[in-house]
């Protein structure tokens, strides 16, 4: 009975926790003050189980810089997380795309002495050697999505599930087209950065769920995660293909650039899936005005997540949801497809690019 | 203006410079080369996609590819030729996209939005003129920072978010929507600032100004022009390029972003320099640079076509600005 009272406790907390992320992250254009106001607002539906104030704990917290929607949502959120709590210190550093300067500000985090560290690395080959020191301090990290390859280098990993979007995106793009009964269908990919490893685990599962189908892509390219290389690409594979049936676009971020592209071009003959699940792409995908038809989620709630699990470690509880006694070393989020039927029970969840 | 025509004339560096002569034209031996090049793509193109390349659709796609960075890439070109250089070109562009978009939110309309991206583009191209020219800075330094800092503003105003142009603001998008005779508006405009800036270089003082400027500022001075000035001039000259680039860039992809016209720096410079233009001033031509830039783009519209990824692109980029480079030493016999 005990044990279900957490339980409830830890769900509304997590209930709480996500309509505060949620809300701040749709309304990024409002005054800070608003946002404390919102997220204020919610706090106080948690406090049994779990989310009951605890020992004092100091968060240190480092990202990329947020020159991108979906990472914007992820520093927002993880610090929307944090205030949530009383019992928790929240420390970020200045984000960064220099992989040199976050193994700094890890190690100025390091020398602070904070409780425990969640970090969205850069690059987590790169960033795995600053990490493992931090353990080897005695300072648990949080690894979110990026993966640091050495498993001494993190306590627990958050993330979410880049070949599963790929998988998901080929899954719709594969049904879809064999239910109308395509048959040697063109499917095109436009890729993020292509010589990151998620960019490649995404083209993985893609390829990999278009083969139950008996499909292939016909031709990939990479748009650099902007708005401006979106369209360029695009651009030039509308006049490479003539008659396309399918297009997956890694990121919904620079897939504004690319659906620009395909309106000036007066192209609608195939249908778009989208990738991340910003709110402007859902928004899309509900009017069902234009070619995008889908997006596959990727979610930065992830990184409020992050925070209320290194809250846990450094209290040393456990996630009350399961029987263990400690927050599990892994948790791979899923990626969902969302189309017009669900866009509207998505569309609080998505980002602003 | 005759006696600036005297100073012209007077050193061997800038007697070839004359406006309107031989590296104003088409006809010209090195833009004869480039046209070749440009040929000679097409060829490639023509047999390797002959389905998709020489279509009117594809040349469109190109022309409208090229057109952002072909204005970047005429202010490039003045400031080159005048003895400079402005590597804050693609930052520029996003700054003054951002700019324009935050006040779309405000739901200000396109003309504010325009004549606001045009402004803001010139502007900081006249705060790298007073650096460079009045606060004598080196210009690869004075645009670099402003290249950094413009970047970061950029950055600060959007939020880093992409804003998007909204639809009541649809007559910028309408420049990449609405075609006459073909062609998208942007074209257009893109034609228009070749057109106006080849006057500007070769029927104008102006142009004759930034040859002498370029090819030895203090010939110059003493020909009673004033290089401050004229040098000021040159940057915000770029500066107003980056404004209208944003405004096209706008018009593409229907946003701002802090992200836009990344690298654009380097791809203008890279165009001006095999479009034959002396990275040390003095001497160029804008259909030089133009044809450079087509180059470029022609590349990438062939290995996406051809299904080619984007290393084996770069490479092809590479190697093409070696040749270009070292066919122009090869024809101008430069004494080394």
């Amino acid at each position: 009975m005990d044990k279900n009272v957490a339980r409830r406790g830890f769900l509304a907390g997590g209930a709480a926790l996500g309509a505060g992320a949620l809300i701040s992250a749709c309304t990024s254009n409002e005054p800070a003050a608003t946002q404390q106001a919102s997220a204020s607002a919610a706090a106080p539906a948690a406090k049994e189980g779990n989310d009951a104030p605890g020992e004092k704990v100091v968060i240190g917290f480092s990202a990329p810089a947020a020159d991108h929607g979906w990472i914007a949502a992820i520093s927002k959120n993880a610090a929307d997380a944090a205030k949530q709590y009383t019992d928790v210190e929240f420390k970020p550093v200045e984000p960064t795309n220099d992989i040199n300067q976050q193994i700094s500000a890890v190690e100025s985090l390091i020398q602070a002495k904070v409780n425990v560290l969640v970090i969205l690395p850069n690059d987590g080959q790169q960033l795995n050697q600053v990490a493992r020191q931090a353990m080897d301090a005695g300072i648990p990290v949080v690894n979110v999505d990026r993966i640091f390859p050495d498993k001494l280098s993190y306590r627990a990993w958050i993330g979410g599930d880049n070949y599963g979007m790929g998988v998901a995106a080929g899954h719709h793009i594969g049904k879809t087209l064999k239910d109308k009964g395509v048959s040697n269908p063109v499917i095109l990919e436009i890729q993020g950065i292509a010589t990151l490893p998620l960019t490649q685990d995404r083209s993985k599962g893609f390829a990999d769920a278009l083969k139950t189908y008996g499909f292939t892509v016909a031709a990939q390219q990479d748009a650099k995660f902007t708005v401006e290389s979106g369209t360029q690409v695009a651009t030039n594979l509308l006049q490479a293909h003539k008659k396309i049936d399918a297009i997956w676009n890694h990121d919904d971020d620079q897939g504004i650039g690319v659906l620009a592209a395909i309106k000036e071009a007066g192209r609608n003959e195939f249908l778009m899936v989208g990738g991340a699940g910003s709110a402007n792409a859902m928004r899309d995908i509900q009017a069902d005005s234009g070619v995008l038809k889908a997006t596959v989620t990727y979610p930065p709630t992830m990184a409020a997540s992050a925070i209320k699990i290194a809250r846990l470690i450094a209290q040393g509880k456990g996630m009350s949801d399961l029987l263990e006694q400690q927050v599990p070393q892994s948790i791979t989020l899923a990626s969902e497809t969302i189309t017009k039927d669900n866009a509207a029970q998505y569309l609080p969840l998505g980002f602003e690019s | 203006m005759t006696e600036v025509d005297q100073a012209a004339s007077a050193g061997p560096r800038l007697k070839a410079a004359g406006p309107g002569g031989r590296f104003g034209r088409l006809g010209e031996v090195r833009h004869l080369g480039l046209v070749a090049a440009l040929v000679l793509l097409a060829i490639v193109g023509l047999v390797t996609k002959p389905e998709n390349f020489a279509t009117s659709s594809n040349l469109v796609s190109i022309l409208a590819l090229a057109s952002t960075i072909g204005v970047i890439t005429v202010g490039m070109t003045f400031v080159i030729i005048g003895g400079g250089i402005d590597l804050s070109v693609g930052a520029l562009m996003a700054l003054a996209s951002v700019w324009a978009t935050t006040l779309a939110t405000q739901s200000y309309g396109p003309v504010v939005m325009i004549v606001c991206a045009v402004l803001v583009g010139t502007g900081a191209g006249l705060l790298n003129g007073i650096l460079i020219a009045y606060g004598r800075m080196v210009p690869f330094i004075a645009t670099l920072a402003m290249m950094v800092a413009g970047r970061g503003l950029a950055q600060r105003m959007s939020n880093q978010r992409t804003q998007l142009v909204q639809q009541d603001n649809s007559m910028i998008v309408s420049l990449s929507t609405t075609r006459v005779l073909g062609l998208p508006l942007l074209v257009y405009v893109f034609a228009l600032v070749v057109l106006l800036g080849w006057l500007l270089l070769n029927r104008t003082t102006f142009g004759r100004r930034t040859y002498a400027v370029g090819g030895n500022p203090e010939a110059a001075r003493l020909a009673g022009i004033d290089v401050r000035k004229h040098t000021l001039m040159l940057y915000a000259l770029s500066g107003l390029c980056c404004g209208i680039a944003a405004v096209l860039i706008m018009a593409r992809t229907t946003t701002g972003s802090s992200t836009h016209g990344d690298l654009y720096e380097l791809d203008a410079i890279a165009a001006v320099i095999i479009g034959g233009t002396l990275l040390s001033g003095g001497r160029g031509t804008i259909i030089g640079a133009i044809l450079g830039l087509l180059i470029f783009t022609v590349i990438t519209n062939l290995f996406i076509l051809n299904g080619l990824n984007t290393a084996d692109q770069l490479i092809a980029k590479g190697a093409i600005i070696v040749a270009a480079v070292l066919l122009q030493r090869r024809s101008l016999k430069t004494p080394t």
